[in-house]
């Protein structure tokens, strides 16, 4: 791993299994997920805080890096042709951008209920209901649902178009570096994968470093990975300007 | 790919017909029971179309829960398109194009920004033709209403190794796709005008649209 100095940390915080986060990641900072158990998934959406009805658009995102998949060098853009986050550093290599969120009848389908008052709060919860809790905080709801990321976790597609999920793909330590490019609202949960095969319910906890940034330079691995970031980053210094 | 399935329904016995010329919005309510028919008149054209609940448009075509539930990227006979609160909202039930993508999500003067050049931002674009649609059917919808689409006729092939292409189409002049309502919808289609990339072979031509009871 690479140590981020001690002086340029903001924040640690802890997200246990299931829970929500959220916070405006500042330009100039960037967000450290880790994968401190490995196996996590960290259902994410993302929106420009000062007009929120800027946000993630993973379509735009993919067919502009021609990806299917997310990984260092990548940017995710929101709607208007700017880039929310970028991702400077990335050691588990393949980030879902396909499945979805997890749901209650995805959870209690495989898992059966469990609420509150019985397990307090190893309750069985939902990427779904908990993205929905996070962006009421902020006036938001149902109609700002978009597609979201599953960080650390890896869908493949197969010649006939068929999805595969691969379990394993991430190892205790993993981590993924998300930079700011904007003042970006993230909305994240430690909720499962809606495809995770585990037998027993088993949400897992990621650890986060908030911290103070270099602006990308003119050889930045995000700007220069595609013609197309380079674009991306001149829109989103402009919107500055 | 899901294979080809013809329909056996007369288009002169269908209750609508109508001719949508590229980079036109339609926006029109499909009843439970109906079946809705898009066929590409010319061939290679994309029809970017979204769906919502009737009577909650909060509930809408979700791209995510649509190819996980059915575990595959593309769209075919047999499809059943999934709303976020996860209702069937339409069924797809005959299919002679093979394929259909909901990954590549719709033009935007924005994003062909960033695909081609800044200089492009003026060119008409299907996210602009959304937003006429309910600017001027639906005046209180917003831009939170534009979410993630279906590209009717459009190749969008993924790779094993996670990358995606734009490849030429897969569809041709008559082809058409059909789906049945399974709840009271709301269809919003924005007849993509795209000139920068062979989604609809760099010429936007008309679609027809059919419903049958």
């Amino acid at each position: 791993m690479t140590a981020i100095d001690p002086s340029l940390i903001r924040f640690e915080e802890l997200v246990p299994p299931g829970s929500n986060w959220s916070h405006v990641l500042k330009r100039g900072t960037t967000l450290r997920i880790i994968d401190t158990t490995g196996g996590a998934n960290v259902a994410a959406l993302f929106y420009n805080f000062e007009l929120p009805v800027e946000r993630l658009n993973l379509p735009d995102t993919l067919k502009c890096q021609h990806i299917a998949r997310l990984t260092a060098g990548n940017c995710l853009y929101s709607d208007m042709g700017r880039i929310l986050v970028s991702i400077t550093a990335d050691t588990c290599g393949w980030h879902d951008p396909l499945a979805g969120a997890s749901n209650e009848k995805i959870v209690t389908g495989k898992y059966g209920p469990l609420n509150y008052q019985t397990a307090r709060n190893d309750w069985h919860r939902d990427a779904y209901l908990n993205f929905l809790l996070e962006l009421g905080k902020y006036g938001m709801g149902e109609r700002d649902l978009a597609m979201n990321v599953n960080f650390f976790q890896k869908v493949t597609v197969d010649a006939s178009g068929r999805l595969l999920h691969h379990a394993g793909n991430s190892h205790p330590g993993a981590y993924v570096d998300l930079r700011a490019e904007m003042n970006t609202l993230v909305i994240l949960n430690t909720c499962i994968h809606p495809l995770d095969p585990a037998p027993v319910y088993s949400p897992r906890p990621v650890h986060l470093t908030v911290w103070s940034s270099p602006p990308p330079g003119p050889d930045d691995l995000c700007r220069t990975s595609r013609p197309e970031n380079g674009r991306g980053f001149i829109l989103t210094e402009r919107y500055f300007l | 790919m899901n294979g080809l399935t013809e329909s056996t329904l007369d288009p002169a016995q269908a209750v609508y017909d109508f001719t949508l010329l590229a980079g036109d919005p339609w926006l029109r309510e499909i009843k439970a029971g109906q079946t809705f028919r898009i066929l590409d008149l010319e061939g290679n054209q994309a029809a970017d179309t979204l769906f919502y609940n009737a009577h909650d448009p909060a509930d809408r075509y979700s791209a995510q829960d649509t190819i996980r539930e059915q575990g595959a990227v593309y769209l075919g006979a047999g499809t059943k398109l999934i709303s976020t609160r996860g209702n069937v909202l339409l069924t797809i039930t005959a299919d002679t194009c093979g394929q259909h993508d909901t990954l590549g999500g719709a033009c935007a003067c924005e994003s062909n920004m960033v695909r081609y050049a800044i200089e492009k931002r003026s060119m008409h674009a299907c996210r602009d033709v959304f937003m006429r649609g309910i600017q001027q059917w639906r005046p209180a919808w917003s831009k939170r209403d534009i979410t993630h689409n279906i590209n009717f006729f459009m190749n969008v092939p993924v790779t094993p190794d996670g990358g995606l292409t734009f490849a030429d189409g897969v569809s041709g002049s008559g082809r058409y796709v059909e789906m049945r309502a399974e709840m009271d919808v709301i269809a919003l289609i924005s007849n993509c005008p795209q000139l920068n990339n062979p989604c609809n072979a760099y010429n936007p031509t008309p679609v027809r649209l059919l419903i049958w009871n």
